[in-house]
């Protein structure tokens, strides 16, 4: 039966998509969740729709006016609570429904009909395009060369910040171009699930890992894999119940996320068995 | 031949235009093993971030010596408060300890097979070759000392800067401490920070008290006239041939 779905230029396309996707979450994400800045990658997916109004109203593709918009939010937000007066976490709450709030009067003002608005909100991952496709393509490999040229960097940085300081690294070079990954990464997927749901493409799957390992790099892999079984059972699932692919994706993710959870409780408490594990959330 | 690394110009230094520590002059060889007491909130913090490069002072100046190398790189080994590392940050113990030699390396440069020998016979020789695969949140309080004290001197550094390395930390692991330490002065300056004065007294060669101002005594003996002029917090209590010294109650003018 997937090989008669593969016929489809649709499915083929969602099914690239998927393997986009999961790598760039897998990556992208575990360095959000390792850095604790869940919250900020929230903001700045929400304040990329004020790109999205604003890509209507002018008439150019919404998916480059949220690549803008998401990237001056993602630096503006570390700019901004740096000099300023206002808390951080207040400022990418600011950040976050003042994009909304451009996003929604530029569509208003936008005349006639905004078509694929729900597209965005809620994703549909069998209408990626292959210029779409393209785009994630090559932010997937960006983002894994990136990865494996400055993976030590990373790691240094994400987890002792003051001491690469005094190493005299480019600690916040390195920072701004990391955020503005995170930024194009949250782009990317937005057509496949929506800014809505989105937040939790970028750290279900690395719960799920946190069960297995808790090294940096593992945890880059067991969440890529396990992005891309969320994305391809939510798709499969999308199809044959006939539901939004965005929310079945994400419901997938959680199963399989309850799934797991389930499995270690038996296996740890109802058999009793004593195998080591990692140290989960 | 002792020779002078590092030097504090008149510093003056705080955070967000409220000074914490004021006029700062000391002067660091390369033989020191300086002890830094004073209470808490006195700028003992401030003081090392000055030192460390972190915190750029108001006013006077930080002068590197030969701990500074070509570039921007300083040859600084730093071992940080517990409290500040987060505990659920995936990563492994040599991997925390491989990053020390970033300060060598710098930052394009990927660990080569020596690097991780080093890293390995560091570990061995602080008895922890065993953990190196563990997560550091893992480990427990004296375990993740030695793991941030192999990464602090994996590199060879000119200067060893320790933030209050006895907090979380049982007895038999402070002693051990101790013991390193006066090894490794003997390639290294080392300044310890502490607010447990009676303890290190026995160890350091030379006290400095923070407490806003700032006295350096080049000795590590305090006689109770000199603590009155210094105006420092610390009180005197001999046994044997051995002085403590105690943190007295004291308000600073």
């Amino acid at each position: 039966m997937i090989t008669e779905l593969l016929q489809y230029h649709l499915f083929v396309n969602a099914l690239w998509a998927a393997v986009f996707a999961g790598i760039a979450c897998g990556i992208i994400g575990t360095y959000i969740v390792s850095n604790r800045i869940v919250f900020l990658s929230g903001g700045i997916t929400h304040s990329s729709f004020g790109g999205i109004g604003v890509g209507y109203y002018l008439g150019i593709n919404p998916i480059l006016g949220a690549a803008i918009f998401s990237v001056l939010s993602a630096l503006g937000i570390e700019f901004f609570s740096k000099k300023g007066e206002v808390r951080y976490d207040s400022m990418i709450g600011i950040w976050w429904s003042l994009g909304m709030a451009i996003g929604i009067i530029f569509i208003y003002l936008t005349p006639g009909y905004a078509p694929n608005l729900m597209t965005y909100l809620f994703g549909s991952i069998l209408t990626v395009s292959t210029t779409d496709l393209i785009f994630m393509a090559v932010l997937t490999v960006i983002i894994i060369l990136f990865f494996i040229f400055f993976y030590h960097t990373i790691l240094f940085i994400s987890f002792d910040e003051s001491y690469a300081r005094v190493f005299g690294l480019p600690v916040d070079a390195m920072k701004n171009i990391l955020i503005s990954l995170v930024a194009l990464t949250i782009v990317i997927n937005i057509k496949v699930v929506g800014i809505i749901l989105l937040i939790s493409l970028l750290t279900i799957p690395q719960a799920i890992a946190n069960h297995f390992t808790s090294t940096f790099e593992k945890m880059i892999y067991y969440s890529t894999l396990t992005a891309f079984v969320g994305l391809f059972s939510g798709l499969l699932f999308s199809y044959y119940l006939d539901i939004p692919s965005g929310a079945s994706i994400i419901f997938a993710l959680v199963v399989l996320l309850g799934l797991v959870k389930l499995a270690f409780y038996l296996i740890f408490n109802v058999f009793n068995l004593n195998i080591q594990r990692s140290e989960n959330n | 031949m002792a020779e002078k690394i590092l030097e504090l110009d008149s510093v003056t230094a705080g955070y967000n235009g409220k000074v914490v520590i004021r006029d700062v002059n000391m002067e660091i060889f390369s033989e020191d093993f300086i002890g830094v007491v004073g209470p808490n909130g006195g700028g003992k913090t401030t003081l090392l971030r000055v030192i460390l490069g972190t915190l750029r002072p108001m006013k006077g100046k930080v002068k590197y010596y030969s701990v500074q190398e070509k570039g921007n790189i300083k040859r600084i080994g730093y071992l940080p408060q517990l409290n500040m590392i987060d505990r659920k940050f995936p990563i492994s113990a040599m991997e925390v300890v491989l990053s020390g030699m970033m300060s060598k390396n710098g930052f394009l440069k990927r660990y080569s097979r020596r690097d991780k020998e080093l890293a390995s016979q560091m570990m061995e020789k602080m008895g922890i070759a065993h953990l190196k695969d563990k997560t550091i949140g893992e480990l427990s309080g004296g375990q993740m000392q030695r793991v941030f004290l192999c990464r602090a001197i994996i590199s060879s550094p000119k200067l060893l800067i320790l933030d209050e390395p006895n907090t979380f930390v049982d007895n038999k692991f402070e002693g051990e401490l101790y013991e390193h330490l006066r090894e490794l002065n003997k390639t290294m300056a080392i300044i310890l920070v502490s607010h447990d004065i009676g303890t290190i007294t026995t160890y350091v060669k030379t006290i400095a008290c923070v407490n806003r101002e700032f006295h350096y005594h080049r000795s590590n003996v305090i006689t109770e006239k000199q603590l009155s002029a210094y105006n420092c917090p610390i009180q005197l209590i001999t046994h044997g041939d051995m002085p403590h010294t105690v943190l007295k109650k004291h308000d600073h003018r």
